[in-house]
């Protein structure tokens, strides 16, 4: 048990030390690593950033709630208070008749038309704000529930845009879901050819261990390291990119973010993300590595 | 201890190399394999080394089968026979030591015993002095010393050598013979495939010469 550790420590220390061997041949693949990793986790962290302003828009999703006319106006504080106690719901905020018609006589331009009027044609409005996580659906289905109530005259949410806003997100999200996966692929095909012409370098090391006994485990546990070590230091390497990213953007990033009235709060590397490029780095390495094996090394067969 | 029992070789393209070929070799034994080449000898080598199998008749290395062994069986097997090869095969980026350390490192010896048992094949072979060279750096006699070295550090039963001082000058040749000769005289069995009969005629040993792929003659000692 002990030896087998103490081999696995040599295999990664000698794979490790072949690599620094050639510094510029290691350093070029690792970068490609490096980039292709980088792409996807940026994008992610991108839409993580526009979740987080989107959460400040929420403006662009306060409807209005009108009562039917004659409505009195301790049911409809009633209604008021129910609505902003629904879950997807934050705040609603009652309008009254009176006060409409007070502000609009304030306004100049409807001041003397309503002077006319001997009474007030304004009904009662509810201003609705939803919980920012408050998905279209459960607005569309709170929004059918309102329009139903006998008090109610009209609902004015405009569901389409909604449904479009939540579908544009879903589209961003699988496409960087797509992209994600695609680029791995390509640092999995990248590591695998690597490894594959490292195979065909070492072709007389590995015939001449074969001839002396060598196992097909002991044969295919260096190139399975070099795999592991080119995941690894490319993870490490977009890491740093993702950082040096996050350090140029900050300053306008927060500006931006503070014109929404939003708060920057440190948009950046979450440790979610960071494991996820490591773990998709070393996991990738790994599996490249046992593609090349799995496929050059059985050819590979001593003749005297 | 080897015992081949009317085996046939027949390449792909239905070359002919060896023809029921029955041979028994004890343990302890030094055998020349002599002959044109061509003639078989280094099929009889690649069986025992499990590079070709028997396409028919059986080989039995110590009562087992060898011809029949399963790819995952191979490793264990190679291990405990040691080859040494005209062109050496060895590992040109590594030093002498690392060379001989090889087969130790495949085996898994502990990393202090490998020191002690390289150290003392190095010496057996006369080139302790010249452990960190890489073999680009060595005479071409001082190659094939390291290549024995590695054949024997793992301390094997069965040595089989295929043309050894095929690239060597009579000297150097000889030099190697006498190496080959020192390990079967404490008990390594030896199957020395040459075509260089004088040099055959210098030790006493048993003979086998392979004509065709038949044994023309098997004279011993």
């Amino acid at each position: 048990m002990k030896e087998l550790l103490t081999r696995h420590v040599q295999n990664a220390l000698g794979a490790l030390g072949q690599l620094a061997r050639q510094p510029v041949a290691t350093g070029l693949t690792v970068a490609v690593i490096a980039i292709a990793l980088a792409l996807p986790a940026s994008l992610q962290v991108l839409v993580q950033g526009a979740q987080r302003i989107a959460g400040n828009w929420d403006s662009i999703r306060d409807f209005s709630v009108y009562l039917k006319p004659g409505t009195d106006l301790a049911s409809a504080r009633r209604l008021a208070r129910e609505v902003s106690d629904h879950p997807a719901i934050a705040t609603a905020e009652l309008i009254s008749a009176d006060q409409a018609l007070e502000d609009f006589r304030s306004d100049p331009a409807f001041g003397e038309a309503l002077q006319a009027l001997k009474e007030n044609p304004l009904p009662h409005t509810l201003s609705v704000r939803p919980e920012s996580a408050a998905t279209a659906e459960s607005l569309v289905e709170f929004k059918v529930e309102l329009a139903g109530r006998p008090d109610v005259d009209l609902v004015q949410l405009d569901t389409q845009w909604l449904q479009r806003l939540g579908a544009i997100l879903d589209v961003i999200r699988r496409t960087v879901w797509m992209v994600g996966g695609l680029l791995v692929g390509a640092v999995i095909v990248i590591i695998g050819n690597t490894i594959r012409l490292d195979i065909q370098n070492r072709r007389q090391e590995i015939e001449v261990s074969k001839l002396l006994g060598a196992t097909d485990a002991f044969v295919r546990r260096p190139f399975l390291y070099i795999g592991l070590w080119y995941g690894a230091m490319g993870g490490l390497a977009s890491l740093l990119i993702l950082l040096a990213g996050f350090a140029i953007l900050a300053a306008p990033l927060e500006r931006l973010i503070a014109l929404y009235g939003g708060d920057y709060g440190g948009l950046g590397l979450e440790p979610a993300t960071a494991t996820l490029v490591l773990a998709g780095g070393v996991g990738s390495g790994l599996i490249g590595a046992w593609l090349a094996v799995a496929r050059h090394l059985s050819d590979i067969e001593p003749s005297v | 201890m080897i015992r081949l029992d009317k085996v046939t070789k027949l390449y792909a393209g239905g070359r002919e190399a060896l023809r029921d070929v029955s041979l028994d070799i004890g343990p302890g034994e030094m055998i020349f394999l002599t002959g044109h080449s061509g003639a078989g000898k280094s099929t009889i080598l690649k069986l025992l080394a499990l590079v070709e199998r028997p396409t028919r008749g059986q080989l039995l290395v110590d009562g087992r089968n060898v011809g029949r062994l399963s790819a995952d069986e191979i490793p264990a097997y190679r291990r405990q026979v040691g080859m040494v090869f005209q062109d050496h095969k060895l590992l040109e980026e590594r030093s002498a030591f690392e060379n001989v350390a090889l087969p130790l490192i495949i085996a898994g010896i502990a990393r202090r015993e490998i020191d002690k048992r390289v150290r003392a094949a190095l010496d057996q072979v006369g080139l302790l002095d010249k452990e960190r060279q890489p073999p680009r750096a060595l005479s071409a006699g001082e190659q094939q010393r390291v290549g024995i070295a590695r054949a024997v550090v793992a301390r094997p039963r069965l040595l089989i050598a295929d043309e050894p001082t095929g690239n060597l000058d009579g000297e150097l040749s000889l030099e190697i013979m006498d190496l080959f000769h020192r390990f079967n005289s404490v008990g390594v069995t030896m199957l020395i495939a040459t075509h260089d009969l004088r040099l055959a005629d210098r030790f006493r040993a048993r003979r086998i010469v392979l004509q065709r792929g038949e044994i023309q003659s098997d004279v011993g000692t």
